[in-house]
């Protein structure tokens, strides 16, 4: 019987080891290039995230991977931490906005995701993601499904409550992380 | 099996319109509606399915001998699921703008039932010359398609073309064009019109043949 499932499958294993073989090879002369096209991305949104900021540095912050923001003068003014996390349908990259002592939340914004079309992907919408600027991180941010009442609340994307909880983890998980390793640093 | 089946010029002509796959065989209705609010992105969604499809046509066509029957579709399925997984990327790399906006719709073409189809209608059964004409053929179709709803979207909704201003500044964009519902009332449209145009010239070409 053994023998006879592989006469069967054969093309399929063979195919699957080639396909495998030519996928890592696309992502390893690709990859640098879709990680460029990330930074220019990133750095070019700081200004966005972080009022007042005019450019960011790269830094390590307790070994997590971090842009200081600096205004006009090069006085620091806030965090950029690039995040990711699991969403609905794969992961979810995104941009976290803190304040200088990472107390509150600036802004954030998605540089990837394959949520629904037409409901997840509304997380990358201006709009949406504008309710977790000016939020506290402390205490965590709730995913509601009515209008946010509470200062702590984010109003669900309608149909698309588990990407709007998964975005909300994210937040809540790295800002309090982050957080946490800034206070450790001793701001250095 | 050689030499059964519609020939390659056959192929290549009945893909752009006595076959479109858009407007008369209604396949891949999901990015085709979805991409068409501007040009830029219905041709890169274009592009991308035209490498898919032809790459794709291309290996089943090469491999079709030695597929077994009950595992063909998981054998297109694999197939079409790199060469999608290789366009997105490329996309990622030199277009990243572009592959933000498309965002899932780029891998989602590996579901997209254009593909699939051709592999099983003629790559699976056709040799490869045939696969590649049958391929283009298909790819010009849909491409044209997109083409046709895109332009009357992007023009009527934002009056630019390809991003080049072509209505005057005045012109109060209609946004419900570049929203879902003018993706539905354009397709709904053309796809009529272009039904009636084929029963039309089928029609004169009956009475012509007659009159002869």
């Amino acid at each position: 019987m053994k023998n006879n499932y592989l006469k069967q499958a054969w093309l399929v294993l063979v195919l699957a080891v080639c396909f495998g073989g030519a996928l890592a090879g696309v992502e390893h002369s690709l990859s640098g290039r879709i990680k460029a096209n990330k930074l220019a991305d990133t750095l070019g949104q700081i200004p966005s995230l972080v009022p007042g900021a005019e450019q960011g540095n790269q830094e390590m912050v307790g070994g997590q991977l971090a842009y200081r923001a600096v205004d006009g003068a090069g006085t620091p003014v806030g965090w950029v931490v690039p995040v990711t996390g699991q969403g609905f349908a794969d992961k979810i990259e995104l941009l976290l906005g803190l304040n200088a002592d990472a107390s509150q939340i600036t802004g954030i914004y998605i540089l990837d995701q394959k949520e629904t079309p037409g409901l997840g992907n509304k997380i990358v919408e201006p709009e949406w993601r504008g309710q977790f600027a000016n939020k506290s991180i402390s205490p965590a941010l709730v995913v509601v499904k009515r209008k946010a009442e509470k200062a702590n609340e984010i109003e669900a994307v309608t149909g698309a409550t588990i990407s709007s909880e998964s975005v909300a983890g994210i937040v809540n998980q790295a800002a309090a992380a982050f957080r946490q390793k800034l206070a450790e640093g001793g701001q250095q | 099996m050689a030499g059964t089946g519609p020939t390659p010029l056959e192929r290549f002509i009945n893909g752009i319109l006595p076959e479109n796959p858009v407007y008369r065989q209604v396949l891949g209705m999901c990015p085709t509606l979805a991409v068409t609010n501007g040009m830029k992105s219905a041709m890169t969604m274009a592009g991308a399915v035209a490498f898919v499809l032809i790459c794709a046509n291309v290996l089943t066509s090469l491999i079709r001998n030695l597929l077994k029957p009950h595992l063909r579709i998981l054998v297109f399925t694999l197939t079409i699921a790199v060469f999608v997984t290789i366009a997105d990327r490329i996309i990622a790399a030199y277009m990243y703008d572009m592959s933000k906006q498309l965002g899932p719709y780029i891998p989602l073409i590996i579901v997209n039932c254009i593909i699939i189809c051709r592999c099983e209608v003629c790559a699976s059964k056709q040799g490869v010359f045939t696969a590649v004409s049958d391929a283009v053929g298909q790819s010009l179709g849909y491409a044209l398609a997109l083409t046709t709803i895109a332009s009357v979207r992007e023009i009527l909704g934002s009056g630019t073309w390809f991003n080049i201003p072509v209505l005057p500044a005045n012109w109060p964009d209609w946004v419900v064009m570049v929203l879902p519902p003018g993706a539905f009332l354009t397709l709904g449209l053309l796809m009529g019109a272009a039904n009636w145009i084929g029963t039309n010239l089928g029609q004169r070409r009956k009475s012509a043949q007659e009159a002869a």
